[in-house]
């Protein structure tokens, strides 16, 4: 009791955990989910020929930081060779993709003349880009980056778009008031409206890039996470796929997470209390 | 009033809007003289054409027909030495409210120490010292409208649109605030062009009160107030000046 006077919650009644009690629970979940995972092969209810148990996952882990057996390249080599991917892919497409977006969304005639080709662009799949991307790019670096650029990029222009053109009226008028010129209240109004949409945005084109980072790396790539799942399935071994799999989805959660923060830095005054 | 200098002319004054529905008549031949320092109130039912009989005098809307005159020289677009006070209380919720309150000097690239000195002066004059720091989220609707009074007095206006600035506030901080109002125009003499539907702000505040009626916009009757201030809402003067306006409003459904 003596330790939520600190931090009391006026109303008080059921929201009165601290949030290190919330950080317990969050801890709890994961455990528990990978709790019922084990128990369930360890009772033979799953088949241990499909599924790996997480202690065998945990095994390989610390094995494969080292050992560079099946794939031909060890985790860590692996993992920074998929980040490299996504993030020259990721960056590349919020450099663009969001100027544009805002840009865009304030300008009108920029708006009608990049509309039409961006509206044609939007509806191919990322995927689909492959083909073509061999012919053009090989299989390199650049040509994978290239797909995740796609994956990424609609997300940004749309968000930002979107985000400038809600910005209020009354906030123009308020600036134009003060003698500020059209590119003055793009700079300093539009822009800050639209920040927290625009970020909206790149959390979603950071999901898609890293999402489609599989599929990218189908293009014979030699190392990476998704590259380590597709020759998993050739050598048969679920364990090694499974890792994979978790070494993307836990990366994905930091990666998400680290974006918040960055958000809250940016884009703190929304939420102010 | 015959020899008081004329500030803000306004000649055949008209506005219209093409709709579906066809051509809207939103101001239809104001014509009105502003004279130096005054507050003038502008009266009328809700949605008759004020605010954009405002916003034309601010620049933000063109007038179809017309010209509105400042000194004596037509004004176009907006000009530094009209201000306003926004209807919503307008402030960038990014910035604090120092950063809010010196956004004129700003855009007109005034260095900081001069511009800080200045936002700072007004921000102490509308009694919002010590929130200077403050986003706008952490205000009350009240202090929020207080900063954007410290706005525009910042900017140094020579004349000083409010639009409808104490709408959205209750019953209680609204006659605050109009005490507010009156008290810093005392102290900062401007010419004040003041909006509202409420007639007892309007003569609490106002010299001279302009009663519009029904849109479109069209003068009906100006009344001249020269009570003394502050002003007594419940002395038999201002209760009568309160009753011949009200018998003479159109109301708005």
């Amino acid at each position: 009791m003596k330790k939520r006077k600190k931090k009391t919650d006026p109303l008080g009644r059921g929201r009165n955990c601290s949030k290190y009690t919330y950080q317990m629970l969050s801890i709890a979940g994961i455990l528990s989910f990978l709790l019922v995972w084990q128990l369930l092969l360890e009772f033979g209810i799953l088949s241990d020929r499909y599924i790996s148990k997480p202690t065998e996952l945990v095994a390989l882990f610390i094995q494969k930081m080292t050992d560079s057996s099946p794939d031909g390249s060890t985790l860590p080599i692996a993992t920074l060779a998929s980040l490299q991917v996504a993030l020259t892919g990721l960056l590349l497409a919020i450099v663009t993709g969001v100027p544009l977006g805002l840009l865009m969304g304030w300008y009108k005639g920029l708006d009608k003349f990049f509309k039409p080709i961006f509206e044609i662009i939007r509806p191919i799949p990322p995927i689909s880009w492959i083909p073509l991307t061999i012919v053009w790019l090989g299989i390199g670096l650049k040509a994978k980056a290239f797909i995740i650029f796609f994956a990424a990029f609609i997300p940004c222009v749309i968000n930002s778009y979107t985000g400038i053109k809600l910005t209020q009226q009354v906030l123009i008028n308020v600036a134009k008031t003060c003698g500020a010129s059209n590119f003055t209240i793009f700079w300093k109004v539009g822009i800050p409206s639209a920040m927290p949409m625009t970020f909206a945005g790149i959390r979603v084109a950071f999901g898609n890039a890293w999402s489609t980072l599989v599929a990218a790396e189908m293009l014979a790539a030699n190392a990476g996470l998704g590259y380590m799942i597709l020759m998993g399935r050739s050598f048969a071994r679920p364990d090694i796929i499974m890792l994979g799999m978790v070494c993307i989805g836990a990366l994905g959660a930091l990666f998400t997470f680290i974006l918040g923060i960055v958000e809250k830095r940016i884009v703190g005054w929304r939420n102010v209390k | 009033m015959g020899e008081k200098k004329i500030r803000l002319k306004l000649t055949n004054l008209k506005k219209s809007y093409d709709t579906a529905k066809g051509k809207f008549q939103a101001v239809e031949q104001v014509d009105l003289e502003v004279y130096d320092n005054e507050f003038l109130v502008l009266l009328g039912p809700g949605h008759c054409g004020k605010t954009v009989l405002l916003n034309m005098i601010a620049g933000l809307e063109e007038q179809t027909e017309g010209e509105i005159l400042l000194d004596g020289k037509a004004i176009n677009g907006s000009d530094p030495r009209i201000g306003m006070v926004f209807q919503k209380t307008a402030l960038m919720p990014w910035k604090t409210v120092m950063q809010n309150v010196e956004i004129g000097p700003k855009f007109r690239k005034v260095e900081k120490t001069p511009r800080r000195k200045k936002a700072q002066e007004y921000i102490d004059l509308v009694g919002l010292k010590g929130f200077e720091k403050s986003y706008p989220s952490e205000l009350s609707g009240g202090m929020k409208q207080r900063v954007g009074i410290a706005r525009a007095y910042t900017n140094d206006p020579e004349i000083l649109l409010m639009d409808e600035p104490f709408g959205a506030l209750d019953a209680q901080t609204r006659f605050v605030m109009e005490q507010e109002v009156s008290r810093i125009w005392e102290q900062e003499k401007r010419t004040i062009i003041f909006v509202t539907n409420n007639i007892e702000e309007a003569c609490y505040l106002g010299d001279r009160i302009v009663l519009f009626s029904e849109c479109p916009a069209k003068v009906k009757e100006i009344y001249v107030n020269d009570l003394p201030r502050p002003r007594d809402v419940i002395s038999p003067e201002f209760l009568k000046l309160r009753t011949r306006i009200s018998d003479n409003t159109d109301l708005a459904l």
